[in-house]
């Protein structure tokens, strides 16, 4: 039996080998940005830039703070009374933690995925359909283009089409991430955070995760969280490296799996670390 | 610029993994080394029995090539490496080529050797091929050096060798020119002398591809297809960072 090797439109592969982060639009930017748990400081003096329609992927030992600066992005972490922030973190030039922003529609514009799946105890369809009747929409016409067209986007749609009113939980584990994709998708927003979206499954079920990644930064910012190295060079434009609350290197990819500016970097990524 | 040496993975079987494919690469750079000096000899001693035995023994370096070729691709399915581990061993690779090309080199002056022994005993032509041999014997005793211990500044000295090598060869092949037009009954024997010239200098050619690839290891810089000057600036670029 041969297996098809996932195909990646010629644009893509181009856009990547161009990539130079000056000439890139700017999604989130952090500036001096920090974050204490308590007395705990888990992040210090991040200043980085995550450029619009790119994959970015941060990568770093376990307890580096690459959750924790991911879920800053759409403000998880309000959630923990102990949080405390320092800096800031802009959203198209916005403070997303000024008093002015609205949670709710920041947490719509930036979308987020979880290492294990979460669909609603509900049918397939009234899982993608969830947020957008949560935004008043109720026409079943539109709700079911909308089904439709983020089923598609999230590569699942040729798979559930005949069993959209089953339980989603009855869905296998690689079909419900990308369950949980086309929810996140279905409502529009700009940017999508995924932690460790493919680490709950199998190989085959990553793949697919990987590439609808790749689909995804055509119409999305993604940044993903990822401890599969091999995973952050196949999928990510930029990579973050941090290490102890602190952002150690960010570059291209392809420069940063190839040839890092930092020893600790290196030492990570070729198993030396430790 | 980073480049760390072989050791210290979480994986002490990754280090030796690694470890053996370069004392396996050091070794058939030895052993490449040893046919082009052999090759050598016999060609300026009229040795046929040595030259045969360098046209003979080429088999031993192919082996070698494909047994280190199979060794970088389980490393690489196992391990996939990445930085510096991938660039050593894309060099691995590379370099095993290259050898792999002066072993043939070594075995095709080795060929000659034996038609010229058998021609002439007393050797007119050699005192010129065997300077130009003994260049491109020390510049591939020095390449290897550098591969070995991956010092990128001897590196950059010797590929800048080559050029006094293309320049002996040029050299050599108007004074073999000359002796064809004096007399052209020695047509035969200054054509194959021209084809161990040749030989000789392609090897100088694969021994500055190898510091190339050295210089890759290290610095992760490509330089082939650039001017030394350029090179030069940019290694002190990168030194900068």
């Amino acid at each position: 039996m041969t297996m098809a090797a996932p195909q990646i439109s010629q644009d893509v592969l181009l856009n990547r080998a161009s990539l130079e982060l000056e000439k890139e639009q700017t999604c989130f930017e952090c500036r001096d940005f920090g974050l204490y748990y308590g007395n705990n400081q888990a992040l210090r003096g991040i200043d980085m830039v995550i450029p619009e329609r790119r994959v970015t992927a941060f990568i770093g030992p376990s307890g580096c703070g690459k959750s924790t600066l991911l879920r800053c992005m759409n403000r998880m972490n309000d959630l923990i009374d102990t949080v405390r922030l320092e800096g800031e973190m802009l959203l198209h030039g916005k403070d997303i933690n000024s008093k002015s922003i609205n949670v709710t529609e920041l947490r719509r514009q930036v979308g987020m995925v979880f290492q294990k799946p979460n669909p609603f105890p509900k049918t397939v369809y009234e899982n993608v359909a969830y947020g957008l009747r949560l935004q008043g929409v109720n026409k079943k016409r539109v709700l079911d283009e909308h089904v439709e067209w983020a089923l598609k986007g999230a590569a699942l749609w040729d798979e559930v089409k005949d069993r959209l009113q089953d339980n989603a939980l009855g869905l296998s584990g690689g079909q419900q991430q990308r369950l949980v994709i086309a929810r996140a998708i279905a409502i529009e927003p700009q940017v999508i955070l995924l932690d460790e979206p493919a680490s709950a499954l199998d190989p085959i079920s990553t793949l697919k995760i990987e590439e609808l990644i790749i689909q995804l930064k055509q119409d999305y910012t993604v940044v993903i969280v990822t401890h599969n190295m091999q995973q952050a060079a196949r999928v990510s434009d930029y990579t973050a490296f941090l290490y102890l609350g602190e952002l150690i290197e960010f570059g291209a990819t392809d420069q940063l799996f190839t040839n890092p500016a930092q020893k600790q970097t290196e030492d990570y990524i070729t198993g030396r670390y430790g | 610029m980073v480049y760390q040496d072989i050791g210290q993975h979480i994986s002490h079987q990754y280090d030796e993994d690694l470890e053996s494919l370069r004392s396996k690469v050091l070794n058939m750079g030895g052993l490449v080394e040893k046919q082009v000096q052999n090759a050598l000899l016999a060609l300026t001693r009229a040795d046929s029995s040595l030259a045969e035995d360098v046209a003979t023994s080429d088999y031993r370096i192919n082996s070698m090539e494909i047994a280190i070729d199979e060794e970088c691709t389980q490393v690489i399915a196992r391990r996939q490496p990445a930085a510096s581990d991938l660039r050593l061993l894309v060099t691995i690779y590379k370099t095993i080529t290259d050898l792999e090309r002066i072993g043939d080199e070594a075995e095709k002056i080795g060929r000659h050797a034996v038609k010229l022994a058998a021609i002439e005993r007393t050797p007119t032509y050699f005192s010129e091929i065997k300077h130009l041999g003994e260049q491109v014997c020390k510049m591939l005793h020095e390449c290897l050096d550098a591969l070995a211990r991956m010092d990128i500044d001897s590196a950059f000295v010797i590929a800048q060798g080559d050029r006094a090598i293309n320049d002996e060869y040029d050299a050599l092949t108007r004074q073999l020119i000359t002796y064809m037009m004096e007399d052209p009954r020695s047509i035969k024997r200054s054509l194959r002398v021209m084809w161990c010239a040749r030989s000789l200098e392609r090897i100088g050619d694969h021994a500055k591809n190898i510091c190339e690839y050295v210089i890759y290891t290290v610095a992760g810089q490509d330089i082939r297809h650039t001017s030394f000057d350029q090179v030069k600036a940019e290694l002190s670029d990168s030194n900068d960072k």
